[in-house]
């Protein structure tokens, strides 16, 4: 959607302008602050939010800190930086659990804000930690949501109590109530009530959430709102504190190209902080919602962090320490090289793991033309080969490779490719690995995207420690980069082919992008 | 509670024209009233200083005479375009697009109602076999108007072939109106995007396809612009369809969507129940929207 540009890109814009001054004269500031008005305004911040912004970062820009501060512009970025995460709520906020099990959360909502589909990935979310959840189907006025519901349970693993058949029938508010004495009789110490949508205006039905409030007084009530409502939000918002009163919000389709508005409204406005956010279809797409990483990603600095946390979680320190080793001993194998290249697709979408990186909004379209198949395909040949040719990829000869690319469907171009890639790979990372700086042109450095391989190139001084691990080096890279505690980070780092392609293009320029898809299969 | 007015910008126009000249804060209220309908900044720029302009033209200070001139603005501008549902071929193909949870499924069951209100023999397809019980939702519906409908035989079958079979079914039974449900997804998935290309490019072997239309929820901001531009790339569309008119949202951001897009509106849905969906009037439509 190039020709409406998002909320990042257009404050990019704004603030490259700004970038290249060295001095900000007021006429400056009242420029960049129309831009930025007309750009909170277009991403649907509401307007009140919006004037109280800017009328904030006006003022600052003007004061003191940023006529004396060495970059005026990086210090208006810095002002606008925080003054969203001020807006979004300062810092995260943990579901509370009640002191005596079970704890109830309500969920309340518009109509087609993606209640039901929330509900189902809390509840498998509560499960992954050890909880027991139980799903309350209250909604029982949109026809079959009740059957929605029990699927959405199914496909979580989530029991799901329903005992009206919903489309009019049954209250609500009984239902509620039943479900939180069955939960203490089963023992599930999570009830998550799903309740029916409604519009702000429609008193009865806010009268009936209220109610149902009442009843089993839970101890969080979430408000699901749609991350592409427009100026309305506000008197959504409002209406629902009122009608309700929640403790929390839950920012829904954050996965679409609307980002940003409707968090700052809702935040800003009811003071209620974004707790949870919900980013696709599929019932894992649900993560915390962190105000200052979503700051960052509204000023396109990337969400580095999240992108750290995932990588972290997807990749097997063992096996990064263990491959880690074989690069620098000489023993990498294609067997290793497709072992990283499954590991990086289990770390979720590469496209949408690229879009966190900084400096990423300027090269969506060429996200969008990247061809994930191609890790396939590259994972077919791979897996054609036997096993000695996969140790030693010298034995490849013509004929071995005509049956690899018959037995992969490819053509023995492609194959030939791939094993140029893997030498090309193999040799870079050995070279990273014992601390040497990899030849991969237009690389820039950048802060928080160290955690891919050993850094040598940031840390020259460390040099003479060479011998030691370099997963582990690589680890504490990272962790120094991202500002967490020495030794809490490790695992992430790594230096291998894929992964290390893809993270490491830090800010992708064309260049980078075309080396990287090289790397992995074009 | 957000009030419950007619859906207008009534309430918030009501200070500026009651008071006695134009002045700048009379500005400056117009404008705020018209950010906070959605219309955008762009359409709300030009809408501005168009009525300045013709506030200059005609030497007025008087509110009413701005009011006015307002109404007709609007009007004018949502008048440029035809907005006449085409539904002769038999049978006549209707293709429903949309994000997630804008009420294609429920637009449907009410579209179905209002057609049958003129006698019209109505076959659904129940393509969005994606979303957990979407057909049950989907069956329920159209049970209430009083339609036909065809059901995926298998769980998770391709949505293009479901589309497929129903118009099939249309043209041995001799239905006259096909409407295709299709699952929401959101413009950014190339992947979905994709498979509404195919279901359209499967309907046409069958025969021209009479409309395809666009659902789009009037809590919607300047996103819309996004979704109407990708699901016209991808599926053709011709039409718009407003809908939760109802609640305190006022659609503005539609009139950007038909201006940039070309795209007419052409039916509006206020309220949940089965006879609230209308063909789109401009006059009536700005006349509500001004007061």
């Amino acid at each position: 959607m190039a020709t409406f540009g998002t909320l990042s890109d257009r404050l990019a814009e704004t603030f490259k302008n700004l970038r290249t001054k060295g001095k900000l004269s007021a006429a400056d500031v009242d420029g960049t602050v129309r831009e930025i008005r007309r750009a909170l305004l277009d991403a649907d911040v509401a307007l009140e939010v919006v004037k109280d912004f800017t009328g904030k970062v006006r003022e600052r820009a003007l004061g003191d800190e940023v006529s004396k501060a060495l970059n005026p512009a990086q210090q208006v970025v810095q002002i606008v930086n925080e003054e969203l995460v001020e807006i979004l709520g300062g810092q995260q906020r943990r579901l509370e659990f009640a002191k005596r099990p079970p704890t109830v959360i309500m969920l309340a909502g518009l109509q087609g804000a993606g209640k039901t589909t929330l509900a189902g990935k809390l509840a498998k979310w509560l499960a992954k930690d050890g909880h027991t959840p139980i799903l309350v189907a209250a909604d029982l006025q949109r026809p079959n949501a009740v059957t929605q519901l029990q699927v959405v349970g199914a496909q979580a693993g989530v029991p799901v109590f329903a005992p009206e058949p919903g489309n009019g029938v049954g209250n609500p508010v009984k239902v509620a109530r039943d479900a939180v004495k069955f939960a203490e009789q089963k023992l599930h110490d999570i009830v998550i009530v799903d309740t029916a949508g409604r519009l702000g205006v429609d008193a009865q039905l806010m009268k009936q959430a209220a109610d149902i409030r009442k009843a089993i007084n839970p101890d969080e009530v979430l408000f699901v709102i749609d991350a592409m409502i427009g100026q309305d939000a506000v008197a959504t918002a409002k209406a629902f504190q009122e009608g309700v009163d929640f403790t929390g919000v839950v920012l829904s389709k954050l996965d679409g190209d609307a980002r940003g508005g409707a968090a700052l409204s809702v935040a800003s406005i009811t003071g209620r902080p974004i707790m949870f956010a919900s980013t696709g279809e599929s019932l894992d797409e649900f993560e915390p919602f962190h105000p200052d990483r979503m700051a960052s990603r509204i000023l396109d600095l990337g969400d580095i962090l999240t992108l750290i946390e995932q990588a972290q979680s997807a990749f097997d320190e063992d096996e990064a320490r263990k491959v880690a080793e074989k690069f620098a001993t000489d023993t990498f194998t294609l067997d290793d090289f497709l072992g990283q290249m499954q590991q990086l697709r289990n770390m979720g979408s590469i496209k949408k793991m690229m879009s966190m990186l900084p400096g990423a909004g300027a090269m969506k379209q060429q996200l969008d033309n990247f061809d994930e198949h191609e890790i396939v395909r590259t994972e077919a040949i791979i897996q054609s080969m036997t096993k000695q040719e996969r140790v030693q990829p010298k034995i490849l000869n013509g004929s071995r490779r005509l049956r690899i690319a018959r037995g992969s469907g490819s053509t023995v171009t492609e194959v030939n490719q791939l094993v140029a890639r893997f030498e090309q790979a193999a040799k870079m990372m050995k070279t990273v690995a014992k601390g040497g700086v990899p030849n991969i042109p237009g690389m820039a450095p950048m802060p928080g995207a160290g955690f891919t391989g050993g850094r040598g190139k940031q840390q020259p001084k460390k040099k003479g420690s060479k011998s030691g691990n370099p997963a582990k080096r690589a680890a504490e890279n990272a962790a120094l980069a991202s500002g967490a505690k020495p030794g809490g980070g490790s695992g992430g780092g790594s230096g291998f082919g894929l992964a290390g392609g893809a993270q490491r293009s830090g800010a992708p320029t064309e260049e980078e992008l075309a080396a990287l898809q090289r790397m992995l299969g074009h | 509670m957000a009030e419950r007015t007619p859906w207008s910008l009534t309430g918030a126009l009501r200070g500026m024209f009651a008071k006695k000249t134009i002045d700048a804060e009379t500005w400056e209220d117009l404008e705020d009233a018209l950010i906070k309908a959605d219309f955008g900044s762009d359409v709300t720029d030009a809408v501005v200083s168009e009525l300045r302009a013709k506030v200059a033209r005609y030497n007025t200070t008087d509110p009413a005479d701005l009011q006015r001139m307002l109404r007709e603005g609007i009007e004018e501008r949502l008048a440029r375009l035809d907005p006449t549902l085409r539904l002769s071929e038999r049978p006549a193909i209707v293709l429903v697009v949309g994000v997630n949870g804008v009420g294609k499924t429920t637009t449907i069951g009410k579209f179905a109602k209002f057609l049958r209100t003129y006698n019209r023999s109505v076959l659904i397809g129940a393509a969005d076999t994606f979303r957990a019980a979407a057909v049950e939702q989907l069956a329920t519906w159209a049970e209430r108007a009083g339609a036909e409908i065809v059901r995926p035989q298998i769980e998770g079958q391709d949505p293009a072939s479901v589309a497929f079979q129903t118009v099939e079914r249309a043209k041995a039974t001799g239905a006259e109106i096909v409407i295709i449900d299709t699952a929401g997804r959101l413009q950014t998935k190339g992947g979905l995007m994709d498979e509404l290309t195919k279901i359209r490019r499967v309907l046409e072997k069958q025969g021209p396809i009479a409309e395809v239309l666009l659902v789009l929820d009037a809590t919607t901001g300047q996103n819309g612009l996004a979704q109407a531009e990708a699901f016209i790339e991808h599926a053709g569309v011709t039409g718009l369809v407003l809908t939760k008119l109802d609640g305190s949202a006022k659609g503005g951001f539609v009139l950007a969507v038909q201006e940039k897009t070309g795209i007419p509106i052409k039916l509006v849905g206020q309220g949940e129940g089965i006879n609230d969906l209308t063909g789109f009037t401009p006059h009536v439509f700005a006349q509500k929207l001004v007061g």
